[in-house]
């Protein structure tokens, strides 16, 4: 039997964030909330597995009472248990303390039925830190593979697990041993359709609530703000940007326009050596 | 007391990574930031590199070129390639020992899987993908500390991070973020060569195989000429008149999200947020209207020409200089003009 665990995020839509032009703050109502592209491929990539080897997909997520929405989304992909985080204690954890907490959850997860592979997304689109898969593997040490592109093989009896990754300049192929982590980019697996009965089953799946009530005790020092490293110190909106010249082919025709920005460019030191071209 | 700013120098294959000498560049400035505090307390700074891999002397010793005071290296065959654990343990050990105030990492996909693991063994913050780093006071009086500042919710807000009360202050930073320092001909510092045991606890797991090696073929972020591709291109085929105008500029291909998305064109393609920096000294965007997770990934670019039917988008915001107008009928304009010109120049 092949248990899965895989750690999700429910994020806001980033390509749909608008700033409001005159008060120069961030749009927040109205904007979409979405499971994490990364991991929700992580999920498919679990399930694929599951469905191969025959066992379990638990998915874990820590935030609001709202990320309901995205542990049902993992349920009607075909993951079978699914356990929401959520405590107001928790709030404005950085990724320090959030990884505390997502191993204390994945090792009580562990005790009552052993983990092989904890799945996480590569990053998530809101924060882009990439961080809290590497922090989940160097608290449970477990061996971590970051960036996974394809799962080779999972071998339950040998306790192995081969897996490529991609780096800068090339692809690895990683044999670990079991329990493993792994933060997955986008090909590791296609979102399959969900499958009627998964899809039935998800309308009426309640995901399981965890609070710093039970099942599981918390260390108070290590949550939230207060268990965090770092802090915001403050936030602002980049710095705009002044556009320079702008022609019209409409205006100068095609070739006058192209000749003009040539020269443009062109005037520019250095610029005509570089291109190989002459003024 | 010495107060030290660390660079994590990167390699691979017994070659260092750009970023490493980029990152010196960084920690030489925050070291001079502090210059009134050490005046005051009769402390020291002192800028190190540290280093892990196989045969790898002679990059520690390149590092002094870009400013190092000293370089830190451990040097065994156990670890001529990256793997999480031995290198983390390594690293732990050594910031122990040292006790750096200042950690800074490339944001490559090596050091980020680094960085995120030494933070959480160490027991410290780090901020991810900074795009300005500086040496302030939070409050007037207060002790500088690294003010790490970074773009979130895809780049459409900047958020200024800090650690106060944990060591290293770490941050990672993505290639080309920062500019090179110039080389130093004749440098004065040292390289120690640490004696850390590779043992067998460290080792978790096993590269059984190398696969294709894609340095050879795409590396957007260094390269100097840059034609990018966006959703305006209407279909894939337009990347081959975009590959044609770069070859013409001796350029790579670069592309929006989009298309990346629509596999249109390959990932190590992609200019973003969720791509790659870049800062070419020219970026021609043709077609991409310039949504602000894009416009992160390549603002700092020296000459930036966009193209785009649409008077209106918001790439023309950035654009030193804008052509309004059909990209099919521009691009293939300016590939006979550039040849005619070479021509003209040879003949």
């Amino acid at each position: 039997m092949f248990h899965a665990l895989v750690s999700i995020k429910q994020v806001p839509d980033t390509t749909n964030i608008r700033i409001d032009p005159e008060t120069n703050n961030l749009i927040r109502q109205g904007v979409p909330t979405i499971l994490n592209p990364y991991d929700a491929h992580a999920v498919a990539a679990a399930v694929e597995w599951k469905r191969k080897l025959g066992g379990q997909v638990t998915v874990i997520t820590m935030g609001p009472a709202s990320a309901v929405t995205s542990l049902r989304e993992c349920i009607e992909m075909g993951a079978d248990r699914a356990i929401l985080i959520s405590d107001r204690k928790f709030a404005g954890a950085d990724t320090w303390a959030t990884s505390y907490v997502l191993s204390e959850v994945i090792k009580a997860i562990h005790a009552e039925q052993p983990i092989d592979l904890v799945f996480f997304g590569k990053q998530a689109i809101d924060g882009d830190t990439a961080q809290v898969g590497p922090g989940v593997a160097v608290r449970l040490d477990l061996p971590i593979i970051t960036y996974a592109v394809k799962i080779h093989e999972v071998d339950l009896q040998n306790r192995k697990v081969v897996i490529e990754r991609k780096t800068e300049s090339r692809n690895e192929v990683i044999r670990a041993s079991l329990p493993a982590a792994l933060t997955c980019e986008k090909e590791i697996a296609e979102i399959p359709y969900a499958s009627l009965p998964d899809l039935v089953y998800s309308l009426r799946y309640e995901p399981e609530l965890w609070t710093t009530e039970g099942p599981i005790s918390f260390d108070p020092t290590q949550l939230g703000l207060r268990g965090s490293p770092t802090t915001v110190f403050k936030t602002g909106t980049p710095e705009k940007h002044k556009g320079g010249e702008v022609i019209k082919t409409a205006e100068l025709g095609v070739e006058g326009a192209v000749r003009t920005a040539l020269d443009k460019i062109l005037a520019v030191e250095g610029m005509a050596s570089l291109l190989g071209v002459s003024k | 007391m010495t107060r030290r700013f660390w660079v994590y120098i990167e390699q691979e294959n017994g070659k260092p990574h750009q970023v490493s000498w980029e990152l010196l560049g960084v920690a030489r400035r925050l070291a001079d930031e502090i210059k009134d505090e050490l005046e005051k307390s009769g402390d020291t700074a002192l800028v190190e590199g540290v280093l892990v891999g196989h045969h790898v002397e002679h990059i520690a010793r390149e590092a002094l070129h870009y400013g190092a005071d000293t370089v830190y290296y451990v040097d065994d065959p156990a670890v001529k390639h990256y793997l999480n654990k031995p290198y983390t343990t390594v690293l732990t050990q050594l910031v122990k020992k040292y006790q750096p105030e200042v950690m800074l990492v490339g944001a490559t996909t090596l050091g980020r899987d680094l960085a995120g693991s030494v933070a959480t063994s160490v027991g410290t913050g780090l901020t991810a993908d900074t795009t300005h780093l500086a040496m302030g006071s939070p409050k007037e009086g207060e002790k500088k500390l690294l003010m790490a500042t970074r773009p979130a919710f895809g780049g459409n807000v900047i958020a200024t991070i800090l650690c106060r009360n944990h060591r290293p202050q770490m941050a990672t930073v993505r290639p080309r973020v920062f500019s090179m320092p110039e080389r130093i001909a004749e440098p004065k510092g040292q390289v120690v060569r640490e004696d850390i045991a590779i043992t067998p606890e460290m080792i978790n797991a096993e590269i059984v195989e190398f696969l294709t090696d894609k340095a050879s073929t795409v590396n957007i972020e260094y390269a100097d000429v840059i034609v990018a591709g966006g959703r305006g291109l209407g279909n894939p085929k337009g990347f081959a008149l975009i590959k044609e105008l770069a070859d013409e500029l001796g350029g790579v291909v670069g592309a929006s999200r989009a298309c990346v998305d629509a596999h249109w064109i390959g990932y190590e393609h992609q200019v973003g947020q969720t791509g790659k920096t870049v800062r070419p000294k020219l970026y021609i965007a043709a077609g991409i209207s310039g949504a602000i997770q894009h416009k992160v990934g390549m603002q700092e670019s020296d000459f930036i020409l966009a193209i785009n039917r649409d008077p209106n988008a918001p790439i023309f915001e950035i654009a030193t200089l804008g052509i309004v107008g059909d990209l099919y009928e521009v691009i293939p304009a300016m590939i006979r003009e550039i040849r005619a010109r070479k021509e003209a120049k040879h003949g």
